[in-house]
């Protein structure tokens, strides 16, 4: 039972550092951006590609995948997304989509459709006892990692200049801009050290999750989910509900295996029926 | 130029100017806006005379005929009602299903099953559509897509009723009101397809034109202010979102009619999605444009799937993304300003 737990919260975190880049551009800047998944397939597949073809060690591809998803992202916010910011929400869903679609094919085309496999090293595989509970020190680290991560996100976000030079950026564009603040660089910044925070959770997932070329399409809802569910106040919002959908979904398909995906989806419209607004939401002012 | 002026450009209507509305009758102003122009009875012309000019092509006008539907029920709730749908092929999906288990299970004549169909997902629409009043775009499409995968799901765990990711196989209907018979060249298919099609148009043109269809647009323009006119939103809402799920039910009778095999694919997201790219290629709110697109978008994807068969995925979100770039309105507008030039230049 509380082994089930364990591996809901790694799985939860997981989802977290996934979708906490989706959690700023979506929920802060209000930007819908459905292809966000896409930008974590990569991350995926830059390790796939550094462990296969270059025997590049798992550990030290983490913080590539991160780097070049990141640079992939804040090249994507400078040509495409910094056009879109002032469109409307049927323009952004509508070009998204176009990048799943465009990434879904173009993945497909470079490695193949089949699942690729991450090889985790030896000593990521095995199972420690904690207080009587067995859990896998992947998952651990996983654990450990994430929590670690947003820890120095909340912190970035809530007490540093940057912080609030973005909040401030992204609750209005135009005062923000008078006062000096830079506002494009901010958001490039922001959307790189999302997506890459995306890639570098591809990068983990990948043994957990799998990853094949529809990751994009399969987990959009996911991190939507974790976004609206969460609401728009910050990042404790995504991460208690990025917490209780990996549980929800991981103790569902243990349990009630029948149910599984259903339990989610109806109680993510149950919950945003109740409050539209997410369940952390900023005040309605 | 601004965006606000480009957002309420797309609910303008299109066609002809239409006078000066201030000066005649509101009577005479509706009646003025929906009467017919040239260019449909060309648009219509071509379509019937496609059954007879491309006797070999009609298993693929058939496709683009039940495209159309479905693109012209998601016109009704963008174009109209200005809600953003990505969950619109649940009820594409409950109509397929809906037909073909019905023609399964004894009672095979299409129009019967057209008509279950239709009902049923009307009613799961006018249920969901409750879910939609509230929130926010990003709500109403989470909302959306949400109710869709249920349905996804639910076909695909129900295996014994729906046949599960196989799909329903031996759907076979009888012949049209027991008059015509299915062939296998999709003649019979293609002409039902159009003459359902041509029904439901006529029937949605009559509404978007009614005092109701206006009071849609205002809504869409600006819900608050539409509510402060005494326009009861939430209830016209919900009557359109049903009528749309309608719409779309039968579009997916049609498919499991014509083409005897409903597969698990129906109720995909990119079901959803194709119908968004579908309109926004031929531009919403003004009906044809589910239609045009249709034509246009089953083109495009035959083309590129002849040239590249595994990759056509990619141009098409290529076509997306530079769509979006270049601007919508802009596209349809030059395109609408073209065909206006030269219908005016031959008459």
């Amino acid at each position: 039972m509380l082994t089930i737990l364990f591996d809901g919260v790694a799985y939860g975190m997981l989802l977290f550092i996934l979708a906490c880049g989706l959690a700023v551009t979506l929920g802060l800047m209000n930007f819908v951006n459905l292809a966000h998944g896409a930008f974590a397939m990569a991350g995926g597949y830059v390790t796939v590609v550094l462990m296969q073809r270059f025997g590049v060690p798992f550990l030290a591809c983490l913080p590539l995948a991160f780097v070049a998803t990141a640079l992939l992202g804040a090249l994507a916010e400078r040509t495409l997304y910094a056009r879109l910011y002032s469109r409307s929400h049927l323009d952004q869903v509508l070009f998204s989509i176009g990048i799943v679609f465009m990434s879904i094919a173009a993945v497909d085309f470079l490695m193949g459709s089949q699942q690729q496999i991450v090889q985790i090293p030896a000593f990521l595989r095995g199972r420690v006892e904690i207080l009587g509970v067995g859990v896998g020190v992947y998952r651990l680290l996983i654990i450990g990692l994430c929590g670690v991560l947003t820890l120095l996100l909340q912190w970035a976000l809530a007490s540093t200049r940057f912080g609030s030079q973005l909040r401030a950026a992204v609750d209005d564009a135009r005062a923000a801009r008078g006062l000096g603040i830079e506002v494009g660089r901010i958001f490039v910044v922001t959307f790189a050290v999302g997506s890459g925070l995306a890639g570098l959770g591809g990068a983990l997932s990948a043994e957990i999750v799998g990853l094949d070329p529809t990751f994009p399409l399969k987990f959009m809802l996911y991190f939507l989910i974790v976004v609206t569910v969460g609401g728009t106040s910050g990042l404790t919002g995504p991460l208690l509900a990025a917490l209780l959908l990996g549980v929800t979904d991981v103790a569902g398909k243990y349990l009630v295996p029948g149910l599984g995906a259903f339990i989610i989806y109806f109680v993510m419209i149950a919950i945003l029926m109740l409050r539209p607004q997410g369940l952390f939401a900023r005040g309605s002012a | 130029m601004s965006d606000a002026s480009t957002l309420n450009g797309a609910a303008a209507p299109s066609g002809t100017p239409s006078g000066t509305p201030a000066s005649t009758a509101p009577r005479d102003f509706l009646i003025g806006k929906s009467r017919w122009k040239p260019a449909e009875f060309a648009f219509w012309a071509v379509a019937v005379g496609a059954l007879f000019a491309l006797p070999d092509r009609h298993l693929l006008l058939n496709e683009i005929a039940i495209l159309g539907l479905f693109t012209l029920s998601l016109d009704l709730i963008l174009g109209f009602a200005g809600i953003v749908s990505l969950g619109h092929a649940a009820f594409l999906g409950i109509g397929a299903y809906a037909a073909g288990l019905l023609t399964k299970h004894g009672v095979s004549e299409p129009l019967t099953g057209l008509l279950a169909a239709g009902a049923l997902a009307g009613a799961v629409g006018f249920l969901s559509s409750f879910l939609i009043l509230r929130g926010t775009d990003l709500t109403r499409l989470m909302v959306t897509l949400g109710v869709a995968l249920i349905f996804h799901e639910l076909a695909n765990r129900l295996d014994w009723i729906t046949g599960g990711a196989d799909g329903l196989l031996g759907v076979a209907p009888g012949p049209i009101a027991g008059l015509f018979e299915f062939d296998i060249f999709g003649t019979t298919a293609y002409a039902y397809s159009l003459a359902v099609l041509f029904v439901l148009f006529l029937l949605a043109r009559r509404i978007v034109h009614s005092p109701f269809g206006l009071s849609l647009r205002a809504l869409k323009d600006n819900r608050l202010r539409a509510g402060s006119l005494g326009i009861a939103s939430a209830r016209r809402i919900v009557a359109v979102y049903t009528l749309a799920a309608v719409y779309a039910g039968i579009a997916g009778a049609l498919l499991t009619q014509t083409t005897q095999f409903v597969s698990l694919e129906i109720l995909d997201f990119a079901r959803s999605a194709d119908a968004l790219l579908v309109l926004v290629i031929g531009g919403t709110g003004y009906l044809y444009g589910g239609l045009v697109g249709a034509v246009a978008f089953t083109l495009l994807k035959d083309g590129l799937s002849a040239i590249t068969p595994a990759y056509w995925l990619f141009w098409m979100g290529l076509f997306l993304v530079v769509l979006v770039l270049v601007g919508r309105d802009r596209m349809v507008e030059r395109v609408r300003g073209l065909l206006a030039r030269a219908v005016g230049r031959r008459a």
